[in-house]
């Protein structure tokens, strides 16, 4: 069985909802979920997030100049936080080994290179990607009516059950948008409190789908309700909307585990997924967890790129820092 | 495990200082009476020597805009003007790398922001002004406006080539020759300016360059050849130059200090918001005359704020200002800095808090740490004062009310910040602040279509925008 390495801090419940203002009790925020109200009222009353700010922030942290072993130590990390993802209707078992074996030893002329952090599959890939994978790269699942959550609640959780008895040890849902933008926050809510269920001892990654949710208000209420809810992770996106991820909704993100880290002492991982192509992004990625919430997420525990054709550009950078000179794409494997 | 950025440092190999300049009178470097050093704040060690002048050299400039103004450029019509104006700008954008790394290392502020700020924004006024040039009958100032003549223009050292370009380029568009004086610490980039003009075929005369210290800036804004001075600096020069340009048919216009306040409201952004306050005192190290020095926050969220703010603060990158990654580069004098340090020992003396971010200062060169205090009340000095450093004095208020009354008791008058989300709060306050220049949810911003200028004792007259014209016409 996998050893998971995610840390979840002997929580504290201190001072619970300073944000609230309510009173404390454990398990945390027990008084904002009680009720939809309250859930409602929690969520409408977290501070305002201004675009405009957000989108300066992000671009001034663009400018940040990472050259050297700055470089080739951020590559390394970026490498073993990639999800290796594939994502089609198109994808055979063949596939699927190919990926776990590229996702385990991305270089294989260079033994120094480290893996990647998990596959991710659709649930009927599972047993091939547990089987190729042997414990040492964790096996990620989409689950629950993968990318649309356009399903009833039983097949969303037989969706998890099925993947997770399978063998995936992540598995990545999404919520129903539609009841997000409704307003129905407390059925999200619920929504969410039973996949966690369903997952057992698998990790729950929670995809907000950010592309639907039009602004970034709605992103720091969906990360917050997410986390309520008992996600492990949250992500930006499901890879299949335009926009996916984009640095101002990962930077109100970072904010809302930063924050809810302080009021709970959980730790909550972030993973941006989609639309992420170069080293050169995922670089900036980087450096905006380190200047938002810090070194301690600058962890495959805490933070995750879902990305395809990442992990090669990755490489091919790895590779000019080391000797200096590009080599073609056609010395990488493709997917 | 941290994540450490490398030294990222910009060449200072694009940029080729000369060991002396020359002053730039009527198109040409000539010798001065006596000389100064520029010296890189962030090492002491001195850039270059920098001929001075005296009542000779100021008469010679003076004689020569005169000539200039008389014989070429008043009379030349706006659009040939204009062309100048543009290739200027034009020039400024392909030279923009080494202006922006001769600037930093003149003046200590870091490459980032003039890379990003000051050089781009030097470029667009240039640009807009440019545009003006032969629009002026339609700027509301009269069917034929015209110049006033010789302008004389005494700038500071924070923001040398901006400085230069808020002067130069509406007194240029309007038909004005110009005179300029840079501060004493930083004359590199308005000499390289010079050279652009040379560059740029400017018709000698049109802009002169002399440097010196204040004894120098007296002679030229006392000269009874110029029509116009224009200063921007502090108040108490201000006032000398007020009352020596009284009862002269000179028309002035002063830009002076400020001590803006930055209302933070409970329904703020809040991370925005702190990264407002923090681009508000800490951009050029404090070196703003509009900087958001005195920080009023909503006592609701007071607590929760300054922890986020002391945690942002933490992040700063203070140091070498050519790396990239640097957020906070040196104090531009040791003058200055003595300033700044005798001023936070007074706020510390009179029962303020003192929270410096913790940061390694480098041994050489002129540095003082991104501070903030607390439980400080209007009475104290650092409430009052305009420090010029990366220094934040933070009040609290309760009601709105308590907050427009503590931002408009101040002698000074320049900008204000307002952050909410409520856009009617934001009007309602903004009208009743007592500032030239109020941002809502931003801060130091600028844009040379919007004029700048300031109430009370930050002076009279507009920069920038349509307004910034008036200050060059006869109306």
């Amino acid at each position: 069985m996998i050893n998971h390495e995610y840390v979840h801090e002997a929580t504290t419940y201190r001072s619970v909802s300073r944000l609230a203002g309510m009173t404390t009790t454990a398990p945390p925020f027990a008084e904002v979920t009680r009720s939809a109200g309250a859930l409602r009222g929690f969520l409408h009353g977290l501070p305002g997030v201004d675009q405009i700010g957000a989108e300066q922030r992000v671009a001034m942290l663009g400018t940040r100049s990472i050259k050297t072993t700055a470089k080739a130590w951020a590559l390394d990390l970026a490498i073993r936080m990639v999800d290796l993802t594939t994502l089609e209707g198109a994808d055979t078992p063949g596939k699927v080994r190919a990926l776990c074996a590229k996702g385990l030893r991305p270089d294989p002329s260079d033994p120094s290179c480290p893996s990647v952090a998990a596959i991710c599959v659709y649930p009927s890939m599972v047993p091939t990607a547990v089987a190729a994978l042997t414990g040492r790269v964790h096996v990620a699942s989409v689950a629950t009516a993968f990318p649309s959550g356009q399903a009833p609640l039983d097949v969303k959780l037989a969706d998890t059950r099925a993947a997770v008895r399978d063998g995936a040890d992540e598995i990545d849902m999404v919520i129903s948008r539609g009841a997000f933008l409704a307003g129905h926050y407390r059925d999200v809510f619920d929504e969410i409190r039973a996949v966690k269920e369903a997952c057992g001892a698998a990790h729950l990654k929670v995809i907000l789908e950010t592309g639907e949710l039009a602004t970034l208000d709605n992103v720091r209420r969906a990360s917050w309700l997410a986390m309520l809810a008992g996600a492990d992770f949250i992500k930006t996106s499901t890879g299949k909307v335009q926009p996916a991820a984009t640095l101002p909704v990962t930077l109100v993100m970072l904010e809302a585990v930063r924050d809810f880290r302080a009021e709970t002492g959980r730790i909550i991982g972030v993973k941006p997924a989609g639309g992420i192509r170069t080293a050169k992004d995922a670089i900036k990625y980087l450096v905006l967890v380190n200047e938002t919430v810090g070194e301690e997420w600058l962890d495959p525990d805490r933070f995750r790129f879902g990305a395809s054709t990442l992990l090669n550009d990755l490489l091919m950078q790895r590779t000019k820092l080391a000797t200096g000179h590009y080599s073609g794409p056609d010395y990488f494997t493709l997917d | 495990m941290a994540f450490e950025y490398a030294p990222a440092p910009e060449s200072r190999s694009i940029v080729d200082i000369r060991s002396s300049y020359g002053l730039f009178i009527n198109g040409a470097f000539v010798d001065g009476s006596g000389s100064l050093k520029s010296v890189n704040p962030a090492t002491e060690e001195t850039l270059a020597d920098v001929a001075t002048a005296g009542s000779g050299e100021i008469d010679a400039a003076v004689a020569a805009a005169r000539t200039a103004y008389e014989k070429v450029w008043g009379k030349m019509p706006g659009r040939d003007r204009a062309k100048y104006l543009f290739r200027i700008a034009r020039i400024i954008q392909e030279r923009a790398r080494e202006l922006a790394v001769l600037e930093s290392l003149d003046n200590g502020k870091p490459i980032r922001e003039s890379r990003d700020v000051d050089v781009p924004l030097v470029a667009a006024h240039f640009f807009y002004y440019a545009g003006w040039a032969d629009k002026l009958p339609y700027a509301g100032f009269g069917p034929q406006p015209r110049p006033l003549g010789v302008a004389a223009q005494v700038i500071p050292w924070n923001f040398p080539l901006l400085m230069l370009a808020w002067k130069i380029a509406p007194a240029l568009a309007c038909g004005n020759t110009v005179v300029l004086k840079p501060a004493e610490t930083t004359p590199l980039s308005a000499l390289l300016f010079a050279e652009i003009c040379q560059q740029a075929d400017l018709p000698p005369g049109v802009v002169n360059i002399v440097n010196g210290a204040g004894d120098t800036g007296k002679l030229l804004v006392e000269h009874s050849g110029v029509d116009k001075v224009a200063f921007t600096g502090s108040t108490d020069v201000g006032r000398a130059i007020a009352r020596a340009v009284a009862g002269t048919k000179k028309s002035l216009t002063l830009e002076l200090g400020g001590k803006a306040a930055n209302i933070v409201f409970d329904d703020a952004p809040i991370d925005q918001a702190v990264e407002g306050i923090v681009n508000g005192i800490f951009f050029n190290q404090g070196h703003v005359c509009c900087a958001g020095s005195r920080l009023l926050v909503q006592e609701s969220i007071a607590e929760e704020l300054l922890a986020t703010l002391k945690r942002r603060m933490t992040l700063l990158r203070v140091g070498d200002p050519l790396d990239k990654n640097t957020d906070i580069g040196a104090i531009n004098s040791s003058a200055q800095l003595d300033k700044i340090r005798e001023l936070s020992e007074i706020g510390a003396e009179e029962g303020a808090e003192r929270w410096s971010a913790p940061c390694v200062l480098p041994d050489r060169g002129f540095w003082f740490a991104p501070t903030i205090f607390t439980g400080v009340t209007q009475a104290h000095r650092i409430a009052r004062e305009e420090i010029f450093g990366p220094v934040l004095s933070v009040l609290t208020f309760r009601t709105p009310d308590e907050a427009i009354e503590k931002a408009n008791n101040t002698p000074y008058g320049l900008s204000a910040g307002i952050w909410t989300e409520k856009g009617s709060r934001i009007l309602a306050v903004a009208d009743r602040l007592r500032a030239g220049v109020v941002w809502a949810n931003t801060f130091n911003k600028f844009d040379p279509a919007s004029p700048f200028g300031g109430y009370k004792e930050s002076g009279y007259g507009r920069e920038g925008g349509r307004h910034g014209l008036e200050a060059y016409l006869v109306h």
